[in-house]
């Protein structure tokens, strides 16, 4: 590898942000369009809506390639200077805080819900009369089992599937800061192995969330239509779960990276961002756990 | 390395489409702004011609509630905000002595994914008024509250959800862009407490930007998967609640009405101190005031709910910490105004904006503070007066900032003096306008005629024809702007400026020739 540079890489002008946005482009229109022909909600006699959004997903996976491979280029290349590699690291951690920030609309609607809907709709406080007079049988509970429209559901447990899920991820953070460890101090077996093993526990934690929810579908009755507790376990679980999935990709991609001998020689940022979002994706979890399934 | 530093300026399309040049970029950003002003000025026209007369004019209910949605979320998302990101991008890498944004490409593509959200939106504007069958655009208001945008919502409301979720990533992206450049960026000796206070409030704006954007798109996926996959979030129904939608909706939408403002202040805070010729009076205590600003805009969310119901603890808090706004925000103005005093003044147009800028601005932000005043607000909630308000501070606050900066910077940007004669003419047509146009929905309002409403009572007749005029006069203004604009910046005539512009200018920008080259501060300057 040449000697990194000193002074701060303005890249020539590229191609990918405006093909990027094309993409997204064409997965806002394909996405909405597709959504509107698959479900019956809203009337839309189209026929186009997965074609273009199939393109635009496959298209956007092409920029990201390419756009990524550029990058990837310049930084073993000696293009990236100390200072660069400083506005790199920032970045993903200013990312991450917008991760927690769009979580956190959905732990507070989850609060919300449970310290304040619900027991106005049990005759609480101001919401009485909403009680009285429309739907008088519901009991205020959480997680809310019976719907005030009478939609039945039962509650996931904690110490089951989710119990194991979760010494799945902690494990996977510890093996990946095996791995971490072993980066810095050049020991290149031992981060294929330890990412290895922090691999396969996010694949096994991303099945096993995968049979919950068909657990949750065929036995519980537990729904996205369940009403305000299958409301929130979805998309907070699922939200958890696509997140889980990109995490897993990048651990997957800098792996194949070590393999190829990137990363040994401090030139780690790439390495190190994906170490934080799977550490930050495990601490989401940790509030999903106790929020969501225990408490 | 220093050959990546010495390739030619790209041109034709790729200079535009593929840049990577903060300069670039920034110019795409303002100019996008002015077109979407344009157009969300256009939609207001519709609303001011149908509102002229009382009884139904020009078009159907329906459409005036379209007209008052796209015009309020084109206004907000497409001409506000990406004015002040092309300022900033622009201006902050000159103020702070950097070579560019700290991501330059992100930076490319934070700006064209704009296009591409409000060709969506647009896009739905055009097929309600000209399309087949008239499919309705959005029609419930720029808040978007649950549920008719849910259960009520047309079928365009989906691709507003998607659009949303475009601007959402433009914008985070956007702000990581800033906070990265201004943290990581600055040149030798450029320490924080020496910064242009415009790099100050930028660095607080683009921290609100990433704290509440993932938040709104928190909201409108809620949305999405009530309309389509059978979620409670805003059914009470199912054990949800359609005010949570508007606790989500406000906690990102207090912070965005000062993202909206912040800048402003930081732009205010760059222009007085030139034309008094006067250091700014209080530099620290107005970085701390706009720190403060920002951390309030988290807890005072509620104020715009007050007559929706909550506890009563809730309506007293909301309400006493909206009021504590008024302090920073006053020693904002105090600062101002100390700046000018006894400094030598003169009032070219920048001043002359950034004057009308405080003085209306004030007027906004207080009947901002009477409108906080829980029993107050009861009364108020809803009418004209709120409208009144909110165009004060947002038109005559954050839009007449803009102009001041465009005035202000244009000949750095262009490399010649703006045309003065009409540079007055737009300047005094506006401020005439701009007043006749929303000082009398105080009235209005006070006396009981509610916002969004396609017709009005008889007695608010003669007050909604003077507003209207007013308003298609402030419409007309804007095409002075457009003139001086295509003067500067295409036709290229005009007085030379020169490197410092204005006697008075201190700070990084000026040291470097007007118009700015297309490359500056490769080797960082040393602040002293």
């Amino acid at each position: 590898m040449s000697e990194k540079t000193t002074s701060y890489y303005v890249p020539d002008s590229s191609p990918w942000p405006l093909l990027g946005s094309v993409g997204l482009f064409l997965i806002a229109i394909g996405g909405g369009n597709y959504l509107q022909q698959s479900t019956s909600k809203v009337a839309n006699d189209g026929t186009m809506g997965g074609i273009v959004l199939t393109i635009g997903v496959l298209w956007m996976i092409g920029v990201m390639f390419m756009w990524w491979r550029d990058t990837i280029k310049e930084s073993i290349g000696g293009l990236h200077s100390e200072q660069m590699d400083r506005s790199y690291r920032q970045g993903m951690l200013w990312f991450i805080f917008s991760e927690v920030m769009f979580f956190g609309a959905f732990f507070g609607a989850m609060f919300y819900a449970r310290w304040l809907i619900v027991p106005w709709l049990g005759g609480e406080g101001t919401g009485a009369m909403t009680h009285e007079l429309l739907w008088p049988d519901f009991q205020a509970m959480w997680p809310v089992t019976t719907t005030p429209d009478g939609r039945t559901t039962q509650a996931m447990g904690a110490w089951g599937l989710p119990m194991i899920n979760t010494a799945i991820l902690l494990t996977s953070s510890v093996t990946l800061s095996i791995a971490h460890h072993a980066l810095l101090a050049g020991d290149r077996a031992k981060v294929l192995w330890a990412q290895g093993i922090t691999i396969i526990l996010a694949l096994i934690f991303t099945g096993v969330q995968g049979y919950e929810y068909v657990h949750a579908y065929r036995d519980l009755g537990l729904t996205l239509e369940a009403g305000i507790y299958g409301s929130l376990f979805f998309l907070m679980t699922g939200f958890h779960g696509i997140h889980v999935v990109i995490g897993s990709l990048f651990l997957i991609v800098t792996f194949f990276r070590v393999l190829k001998r990137h990363h040994m020689d401090g030139n780690n940022f790439a390495w190190e961002a994906a170490a934080w979002y799977w550490h930050f994706v495990d601490v989401v979890w940790l509030f999903l756990f106790i929020t969501v399934y225990w408490l | 390395m220093a050959d990546h530093h010495e390739h030619h300026a790209p041109t034709g399309w790729r200079r535009w489409l593929l840049s990577t040049n903060h300069k670039d970029i920034g110019s795409l950003y303002l100019w996008f702004s002015f077109a979407m002003f344009l157009v969300g000025g256009l939609l207001a026209m519709v609303i001011r011609a149908e509102l002229m007369y009382p009884g139904m004019q020009v078009v159907d209910p329906d459409f005036f509630n379209q007209m008052t949605t796209t015009h309020g979320l084109i206004m907000v998302f497409g001409a506000v905000m990406p004015a002040f990101v092309g300022l900033a991008n622009w201006m902050i890498p000159l103020m702070i002595g950097a070579p560019d944004m700290a991501l330059p490409r992100m930076n490319n593509w934070s700006f064209w994914i704009l296009p591409a959200a409000f060709s969506i939106l647009i896009g739905s504007v055009l097929m309600s008024a000209f399309g087949p069958g008239n499919p309705p655009a959005p029609n419930f208001g720029w808040t978007f509250y649950a549920p008719l945008s849910t259960t009520y919502g047309p079928a365009s409301t989906d691709f507003f959800i998607l659009s949303v979720h475009l601007m959402g990533i433009s914008s985070i992206m956007g702000a990581i862009n800033v906070i990265v450049t201004v943290m990581n960026m600055r040149a030798p000796g450029m320490t924080m407490m020496k910064m242009p206070l415009f790099v100050w409030t930028w660095l607080i704006t683009a921290f609100l930007l990433i704290a509440v954007m993932p938040v709104l798109a928190g909201a409108v996926t809620m949305m999405l998967t009530d309309r389509h996959f059978g979620t409670s979030f805003f059914d009470a129904a199912g054990g949800g609640d359609p005010v949570l939608f508007q606790h989500i909706f406000w906690f990102f939408g207090h912070p965005e009405v000062y993202i909206m403002i912040l800048p402003a202040f930081g732009v205010v805070s760059a222009i007085i101190p030139t034309f008094a010729r006067k250091p700014l009076f209080g530099y620290a205590s107005m970085v701390y005031a706009t720190a403060s600003i920002a951390l309030l805009s988290f807890v005072v969310w509620a104020h715009h709910m007050f007559t929706v119901g909550m506890p009563l603890a809730g309506m007293l808090f909301f309400m006493y910490m909206t009021m504590l706004i008024s302090v920073p925000t006053g020693v904002k103005v105090f600062n101002w105004v100390a700046t000018m005093w006894r400094g030598s003044l003169t009032f070219e147009l920048p001043m002359k904006w950034a004057l009308a800028f405080v003085i209306l601005f004030t007027i906004g932000g207080l009947s901002g503070l009477m409108l906080s005043i829980t029993p107050a607000d009861f009364q108020y909630h809803d009418s004209y007066f709120v409208v009144a308000h909110f165009h004060y501070v947002l038109v005559s606050g954050a839009i007449f900032s803009m102009f001041a900066a465009v005035y202000y910077w244009l000949p750095k940007w262009s490399g010649v003096m703006y045309d003065k004669f009409w540079g007055e003419v737009h300047f005094w047509s506006s401020l005439i306008s701009v007043n006749l146009l929303f000082f009398p929905m105080h009235f209005v309002g006070l006396a009981g005629m509610p916002r969004r409403y396609a017709d009005y009572a008889l007695q608010f007749a003669d007050y909604n024809w003077w507003i209207s005029i007013g308003a298609f006069w402030f419409g007309i203004s804007q095409l002075f702007l457009l003139w001086v604009l295509i003067k500067a910046c295409f036709l290229k005539k005009g007085e030379k400026a020169t490197d410092e512009v204005w006697e008075g200018a201190e700070g990084l920008e000026w040291t470097v020739p007007s118009p700015a080259p297309f490359h500056t501060f490769d080797t960082p300057p040393v602040v002293k």
